[in-house]
């Protein structure tokens, strides 16, 4: 592979297919328990089983919170129809999928990256999971298998299709995507949005084309990517491929292609022989949705907080990076800086500590705690290594940032004391200090591990260094 | 002629009267039933399964409760013929299809669900042209039923079995369903009364579907008001079928003999004989009809349903396309037949083209074609055009008629054999009948007279979404103009 | 209007070679002698339901149902499942509480 070509005269063309499955209580169109986990075949009826004479109704929460989602990806929540999607395979019960086709849910949205960047998203549509096939033989794989099972407790599931534009251009636009699609989906708290157990599930239409040419080539649609970490390696490899082939005088051939983790690669889906003739049609069993102003405008004033709003606010504050800001909304841990900064923390040293010091969790840290620490810290009363050491303590244990200092002996050493200290080592260490006024500053430390022995370590190191400045300059 | 018709036929309501007034008991009306049944179903083949256990436990339960003195339903005792591809509980549905042979369901239709707690007894599932394609119920896996008039020919279809079950006094009444005709045209071609209703008005759940925008269930009966208070029963809104109508009518009975004075009957001129096929006869006793009702008071007047032409077309591209997606599947995995193979997909050949006849497979494979990518929208989708055309015909007319009047059947019953082997000359049996299905109105076919052979002739009424009291009124006035 | 040529492009409804594949797409077998009937009975069906070229349609919405209601919905309550034995014993072959079926060929996954 050479990532030089693929980087100089190649551009990567991604679109994204996520499929999360909905937190429901029940199935898309049958009273049976949406649940992961259960004896095989046990969350089943008439409907889900796709037994002779049943008929699907549709589950109004599900519909409410595909409804929910399209809002929160700025789409506009369409009058929809539910089609059929025709072909065999054991793990459909009626060998049709219930999907939606021409008259999707959502249409024409776009969702922002934490760049700012944003990617088009093209529709998200309604459609029923399928049951889950294993296959049972030596290898373990589907090929060489010697039979399959099925199981139709996942059958019917409610899903919501969001395919996005092929407007990804980067690896790490298509995780950003990805983690940001994620964290909408459970600020609205309509999935679990759990990767490793397929909750949410990414197919990526893969393509490259010369730098500067306007026409997109042929696709590559890549399934069974279950992480983050899968994502970035399938497409990389597969526009490796790509490029190989257009290298070699070839091209790729449009069709479904799996990832193989284990082997690190794509491999040919699906055979061609059915042509992909689904034959969508209206789905005759069920009625059009069509969504009244009200339902769209009580879910637009009930839309709670996304991830790019809340990543704006704590942004917008004096000295915090964005990165951080995006980490601290990833962490769920934004309110609680904001409340802390609110409690009079400022905002730089609130936010660092919990970037690099929280980063395992609260526990029973308050954001009052938290702001006084920092109120400590920056007024010197204590140091950043007795802040850090406290906040364990806190995360722990709980209680109030004075009392803990005094109760660890934390006192805080005064600027008056640290100067009269370092007055002392000068004296006592002619030699050095005459080193590091002619400017050795390997002899800072010397000071600094000095002071720190005197005080057992209560010293503030950055106090040291600049009392140590001030004495050489006006010396 | 040889038949097994019996003299009189003892009305629904008259066995409801007699079985709650203890005059005579569920168990000896159901008897009576089994003796017919007994003696005849070895000629008609009205039945794939009789369910005398069943039906005797049943009968004899609804005799306990009146003993006991408890509120029973309208059709308390009353003995019921189902159709085989709606489903029972526990007891064989097969759609006469080799590829459900045997097949139990776990759950009762809802319609079958509403029989019962109306105290009906179901006495057996009746025979079909397979997954109900078919005009002659010749179609069907396990033998043709013939014509209780006139055993060398055929009942009509699909729903044969049910319309022969009713004509030879095996069931007073009987369940069927219509895609296309399916149980008006059986109606006629039996001499009994049969009822499309208005889509959405009776549910679908446990009804095995062939084509799900046109499948409608409906009673057959032996007279108007019978069909009216089995309409009753079996109708209203089902939570389990997103097609029914919430506010379904079910009051039919109440104003049946309120005759049809200043009503505005149409006759449809196209189904008159312009049209190719119908015979002189049927438009004879049309015609007859007509002047009965005109007779009686109603204003009557030829009129014009243009894309009537056309119904055929449509329909025959519209039901096998929701067929062959219907019966995607019967697969071999999950129940009935399987013949193996060495691949899933080897399996999946062996079973469908073991399991099913031609005429399924015919259309399964019109079906798939109609809505292939690349002819899709020259056909399935020209087809769903006409029928919003006839949906703006039938609603013009509807603005100045009340009703609207043609024949059933292009024909009365005809031999065994005589069609099988040509498609569409069978499918012309339905030219009548669809139009109705197409747009979803519900329609009756009343025995009106008979042609040259003696065999019966039906004439329908055809009425708007939800207007079936004034379609049952016309009926009523033409059963009794027959009498 | 129909237009010169239309009847033309459709004058040949289904091919044989047609007919073969749509049995592939719905999983059926023809014999080739079944073949020949087959598409000899599609086809009549076909060339008769060029009749609605005679239609002016284009102005014409597609009618794909006969009811005009919308939103009929269910409320996310569960309803009473089916224990496995009420259909297990109709399945053809199980294994472990799960539907039994031959290896699949023709893909991975």
């Amino acid at each position: 592979m050479n990532q030089e070509i693929f980087r100089d005269d190649w551009e990567l063309i991604v679109g994204l297919e996520v499929h999360v499955e909905l937190a429901t209580q029940t199935k898309l169109f049958c009273g049976c328990l949406n649940q992961f986990g259960s004896e095989p075949n046990t969350n089943v009826c008439p409907v889900c089983l796709g037994l002779p004479g049943s008929l699907p109704v549709v589950n109004e929460t599900a519909v409410y919170f595909a409804m929910r989602l399209g809002r929160a990806l700025h789409c506009s929540v369409n009058r929809s129809v539910f089609a059929r999607k025709n072909y065999f395979y054991p793990d459909m019960p009626k060998d049709y999928q219930i999907s939606q086709y021409d008259l999707p849910t959502n249409l024409d949205g776009y969702l922002e990256l934490p760049t700012g960047e944003s990617i088009g998203i093209e529709r998200a549509h309604i459609e029923e999971d399928t049951g889950k096939t294993t296959h049972i033989g030596t290898s373990g794989r589907i090929s060489g298998s010697d039979y399959s099972l099925v199981d139709y407790n996942r059958a019917g599931i409610p899903l919501i299709e969001i395919v996005s534009k092929p407007e990804i251009r980067t690896i790490e636009q298509a995780k950003a995507y990805v983690s940001e699609l994620r964290g909408i989906i459970l600020a609205l708290e309509i999935s679990d949005a759990k990767m490793e157990e397929g909750s949410i599930r990414v197919d990526a239409n893969v393509s490259v084309r010369e730098i500067g040419e306007d026409n997109l080539r042929t696709r590559c649609e890549i399934k069974n990517v279950n992480s983050l970490k899968s994502l970035g390696r399938a497409i990389e490899y597969e526009a490796n491929r790509h490029i190989s082939l257009y290298g070699n005088g070839e091209s790729p051939k449009q069709e479904t292609r799996h990832w193989d983790e284990d082997a690190g690669r794509t491999r040919s889906g699906r055979s061609k022989e059915d042509a992909e003739d689904y034959r969508y049609f209206t789905e005759p069993d069920l009625v059009p949705l069509n969504p009244s102003k009200e339902i769209i405008t009580r879910i637009d004033e009930e839309m709670p907080e996304l991830p790019s709003e809340r990543r704006g606010k704590l942004a917008n504050l004096n000295g915090v990076k964005s990165n951080d800001a995006t980490l601290l909304v990833e962490r769920n841990h934004d309110a609680f800086a904001l409340d802390a900064i609110k409690s009079g923390g400022e905002p730089e040293q609130v936010v660092k500590h919990l970037v690099n010091n929280l980063s395992d969790g609260l526990g029973a840290l308050t954001t009052e705690a938290l702001a006084q620490l920092v109120q400590m810290e920056n007024g010197s009363e204590i140091t950043s290594t007795q802040a850090k050491k406290m906040l364990g303590e806190l995360v722990q244990k709980g209680g109030i940032p004075s009392d803990l200092a005094a109760e660890l002996g934390f006192e805080a050493v005064s600027i008056k004391d640290l100067e009269n200290l370092v007055d002392q080592l000068i004296k006592e260490h002619t030699d050095e200090w005459e080193r590091f006024c002619s400017g050795d500053t390997k002899v800072q430390g010397f000071f600094v591990g000095q002071a720190m022995k005197l005080t057992s370590g209560q010293a503030d190191g950055k106090a040291i260094n600049q009392i140590l400045n001030e004495r050489s300059t006006s010396k | 002629m040889s038949g097994t018709v019996p003299e009189n036929y003892q009305s629904a309501s008259e066995i409801v009267n007699l079985v709650t007034t203890c005059e005579i008991s569920a168990v000896e009306i159901l008897e009576r039933y089994l003796n017919q049944i007994e003696e005849h179903e070895g000629d008609v083949h009205a039945f794939n399964l009789v369910t005398i256990n069943e039906a005797r436990a049943a009968a004899k339960e609804t005799d306990r409760l009146i003993v006991e003195g408890e509120k029973l339903g309208p059709l308390a005792g009353v003995p019921v013929a189902i159709k085989d591809n709606l489903c029972t509980k526990g007891i064989p549905t097969t759609a006469s299809s080799k590829i459900l042979e045997g097949w139990k369901p776990p759950y009762d239709a809802t319609v079958v669900k509403k029989l019962k707690q109306a105290g009906a007894t179901v006495v057996g599932k009746t025979n079909l042209d397979e997954f109900a394609m078919g005009s002659s119920t010749e179609n069907s896996a396990f033998g043709p039923t013939r014509n209780p008039h006139d055993l060398s020919c055929v009942p009509g279809g699909s729903s044969g079995g049910s319309a022969a079950a009713v004509a030879a006094g095996f069931a007073p009444i009987a369940i069927g369903s219509d895609t296309g005709g399916s149980i008006r045209q059986p109606a006629a071609l039996c001499g009994v009364v049969g009822v499309k209703p208005t889509y959405g008005g009776v549910s679908r759940y446990g009804l095995l579907a062939f084509a799900s925008s046109l499948d409608q269930v409906g009673p057959f009966a032996t007279s108007v008001k019978d069909a009216a208070i089995v309409h009753e029963v079996i109708g209203g809104y089902d939570p389990l079928d997103s097609t029914s109508i919430k506010q379904a009518p079910n009051s039919f009975v109440q104003a049946i003999d309120e005759g049809v004075n200043k009503l505005k009957v149409g006759v449809i001129s196209e189904l008159m004989g312009g049209i190719d096929g119908i015979t002189h006869e049927v438009i004879e006793q049309t015609n007859k009809a007509v002047s009965a009702l005109s007779d009686a008071g109603a204003q009557v007047e030829a009129v014009s349903l243009p894309a009537a032409l056309y119904c055929l077309s449509a329909y025959y591209l519209i039901a096998p396309a929701e067929a062959s997606s219907n019966l995607s599947r019967y697969d071999g995995v999950r129940y009935g037949l399987r013949v193996d193979g060495a691949s899933l997909k080897e399996m999946n050949v062996n079973t469908r083209t073991e399991g099913f006849g031609d005429e399924v497979k015919r259309r399964i494979m019109l079906g798939t074609y109609a809505l292939s990518a690349g002819y899709y929208d020259a056909y399935y989708g020209k087809a769903l055009k006409v029928r919003r055309l006839l949906a703006k015909n039938f609603a013009d007319l509807y603005k100045d008629y009340d009703v609207l009047l043609s024949p059933t059947s292009p024909c009365t019953a005809f031999k065994l054999g005589a069609k099988v082997n040509d498609p569409m000359t069978m499918y012309v049996n339905d030219v009548c009948t669809i139009p109705s299905n197409l747009v979803g109105h519900p329609a009756i076919s009343i025995p009106f007279g008979a042609g040259k052979d003696g065999m019966p002739i039906g004439v329908q009424v055809l009425a708007p979404p939800m207007k079936e009291s004034v379609m049952y009124q016309v009926a009523r006035t033409l059963e009794q103009a027959s009498q | 209007m129909v237009l010169a040529g239309y009847n033309e492009e459709m004058s040949d409804s289904i091919s044989s070679e047609e007919v073969k594949h749509v049995a592939n797409l719905a999983r059926l077998r023809l014999t080739s002698e079944e073949l020949g009937i087959f598409t000899e009975q599609l086809r009549a069906v076909l060339d008769h339901a060029k009749d609605v070229e005679a239609l002016e349609l284009d102005d014409i919405e597609p009618m794909s149902h006969p009811l005009p209601i919308e939103n009929t919905m269910r409320e996310d309550i569960p309803n009473p499942m089916l224990r496995p034995s009420d259909f297990l014993s109709e399945a053809p072959a199980v294994e472990g509480g799960r539907f039994l079926v031959p290896k699949i060929l023709g893909e991975e996954a």
